[in-house]
């Protein structure tokens, strides 16, 4: 079961009080932009199999949009953090970069 | 410590508590004007992060970093909602009476945590979930909140639409004969 520390709340939440968001992190383009890249932002997603990086909804209680670093195949959870950032705060890859040295997504590493 | 410690059966009781006064405020909750006038309705000081607050009729619910649900006496209402509507002018604030929206239960008895524990993925043990927090979260399929009033009394609000479903779930899961005894 995967259980997630609401960064507003402060209180862990079952995966059943949150709903998913998708990928963390997809930078919008601007619709002047090439159609590979449009397409690219519109329906290209990572599929990881270790670290990712995620979007979800606390909408079982604060309603509020956060995102949250973990692995996809152990469940292990890095981190989450509020959602008004352009990428994972320095505390978060510190931790991801002592659990999985060498890791990488998208241009993050 | 077992709240049946002393000898008490685990029986719990659900009740309908009636009509509350309810209004939802969403705002800056750190503004001091903000702060003074809720305080000024209801006789408490805003809460913190996850806090419940309760002083006889009135009381204060930390909802969300921008949210909380004040409660008054039901005839209180509207003119609460004038009050802070005046004392909030040129703020970007939300003041929205909910009263006729959220039902709220109360269960009381020894074994709460459990019928709490049967409906909520929440932990609801006592070092997670103790007198003064609220904890939004589901009972079964729906939203709800639930705070204690103290060691043997919860209260739960959840929609008005879904309080038939909340009440059947609450008095399932306190059905005499199926204690868990659990906490
Ligand atoms: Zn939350």
């Amino acid at each position: 079961m995967l259980t997630l520390r609401c960064p507003y709340c402060g209180v862990l939440a079952d995966e059943t009080e949150l709903e998913p968001g998708g990928e963390a992190h997809v930078r919008r383009k601007a619709s002047d932009c090439g159609d590979g890249e449009f397409e690219a932002y519109l329906f290209l997603r990572e599929n990881p199999r270790g670290v990712h990086f995620e979007r979800w909804r606390h909408v079982n209680g604060c309603g509020k949009w956060f995102h949250a670093a973990r692995d996809t195949v152990t469940l292990e959870v890095f981190g989450t953090y509020p959602a008004q950032t352009e990428g994972p705060p320095g505390e978060i890859m510190e931790t991801i970069g002592a659990r999985r040295p060498g890791w990488r997504w998208r241009e993050f590493s | 410590m077992r709240p049946d410690a002393e000898g008490a059966s685990g029986t719990v009781t659900v009740e309908t508590a009636g009509p509350h006064g309810m209004v939802t405020v969403r705002g800056d909750l750190t503004s001091s004007t903000l702060g003074e006038v809720v305080s000024e309705i209801t006789g408490i000081a805003v809460p913190g992060r996850g806090e419940a607050r309760f002083e006889d009729a009135y009381g204060i619910l930390w909802m969300a970093p921008d949210e909380l649900l004040v409660f008054c006496p039901y005839g209180e209402v509207a003119e609460s909602v004038t009050k802070m509507e005046a004392g909030l002018e040129g703020l970007h604030v939300l003041v929205a009476d909910v009263s006729d929206a959220r039902s709220v239960f109360t269960v009381s008895g020894a074994g709460i945590r459990d019928v709490l524990a049967k409906l909520t993925p929440a932990d609801v043990s006592p070092e997670e979930f103790g007198i003064g927090m609220v904890r939004r979260s589901r009972l079964a399929q729906i939203p709800a909140a639930f705070w204690l009033r103290d060691g043997a009394t919860v209260t739960v609000i959840c929609f008005r639409s879904v309080a038939g479903y909340a009440l059947d779930l609450l008095s399932t899961a306190a059905t005499p004969g199926s204690e868990v005894r659990y906490f």
